[in-house]
């Protein structure tokens, strides 16, 4: 049997990315503005988490304009849906195994 | 696993759902705010019941008349809907925005704002038509255009916040559907869509409420 906890993603290992995540799979497109309100955080939290979100490509950002405003949003990609699933499978097959 | 010392998953598993629907459903929509607007609705029909009561008199068939009397007829109807809207839309306002502080949420989430944008489209439009139907004295097309109209925005809100919200919006639609076949029982009709159902559905969203709470 393979060890369930192989299937865990380190980068969803944080919460804070594992919320990013969660956000971004059930909508088409948030900015950081609503991420930064859903989830609690200062800029500088947030900014360096959707950084490594990005670099691992999970996330696409989009850089925008309202007005002269800059409008950063978050998708998620093919990539990142794919490791989230894998993710929460791993994390029931866990919940499964302690019952 | 022993490794995996403070590591829960399944308070992963919840917090990954609450935020998924936290970030699309606006779930602060509080029952004693639909309460709220309920009873400021029937209380406003009373009231206009009354009104109108001291205009026909005993005389119903006078219903078209069209003179100055009847200008003001209309200008007192209408300055209680809008009194009747302000009440009920301040009083639905204040109950949710308790229910958000006491969930340690903002009133102006990206979830609630998506609710505003899904009502306001089909309630400016239902605005707009019904000040149309006025212009022609067609009175008895009032209560079935709210009726409507209000519905369409409350089953498109629905997809945004608790569901009921759908349901009710169909109850709405239904009714207004009938007086439209069933002229001249508008008020009646008011009455029902927003008096009762709305109290209807806010005891059910209270009562949900109570139950998740315990």
């Amino acid at each position: 049997m393979l060890n369930p906890i192989e299937g865990l993603n380190k980068i969803f290992d944080n919460r804070i990315r594992l919320g990013v995540m969660s956000i971004l799979m059930v909508n088409e497109e948030v900015s950081f503005n609503d991420l930064k309100s859903l989830l609690q955080l200062t800029d500088g939290n947030l900014a360096s988490h959707l950084v490594s979100l990005e670099t691992s490509a999970y996330i696409k950002v989009h850089k925008g304009f309202i007005g002269r405003k800059t409008n950063t949003t978050y998708s998620v990609t093919k990539a990142g849906e794919k490791a989230f699933k894998l993710h929460v499978a791993a994390l029931e097959s866990m919940i499964k195994g302690v019952k | 696993m022993s490794s995996s010392q403070s590591f829960e998953p399944l308070q992963e598993v919840k917090h990954i759902q609450s935020l998924m629907e936290r970030s699309t459903r606006f779930t602060s929509l509080s029952g004693v705010s639909c309460i709220a607007a309920g009873v400021a609705a029937i209380i406003g029909a009373v009231i206009a019941y009354n009104i109108l009561g001291n205009y026909y008199g005993a005389d119903l068939r006078m219903w078209q008349y069209s003179n100055d009397s009847f200008a003001q007829l209309k200008q007192q109807l209408l300055l209680l809907a809008f009194v009747v809207f302000v009440v009920a839309a301040s009083a639905a306002f204040y109950f949710t925005w308790r229910k958000a502080k006491g969930q340690g949420l903002s009133m102006w989430e990206p979830s609630s704002k998506r609710v505003f944008w899904a009502m306001l489209v089909p309630l400016v439009s239902g605005g707009i038509f019904i000040l149309g139907i006025l212009r022609f004295d067609n009175w008895y097309l009032v209560a079935p255009a709210c009726l409507v109209f209000y519905g369409l925005a409350l089953v498109n809100a629905g997809k945004f916040t608790i569901s009921d919200i759908k349901y009710l919006g169909y109850c709405q639609i239904v009714l207004g559907l009938i007086n439209i076949w069933w002229i001249g029982y508008g008020l009646y009709f008011w009455v029902a869509g927003f008096g009762v159902l709305h109290i209807l559905y806010g005891l059910k969203i209270y009562l949900n409420d109570k139950s998740n709470n315990n």
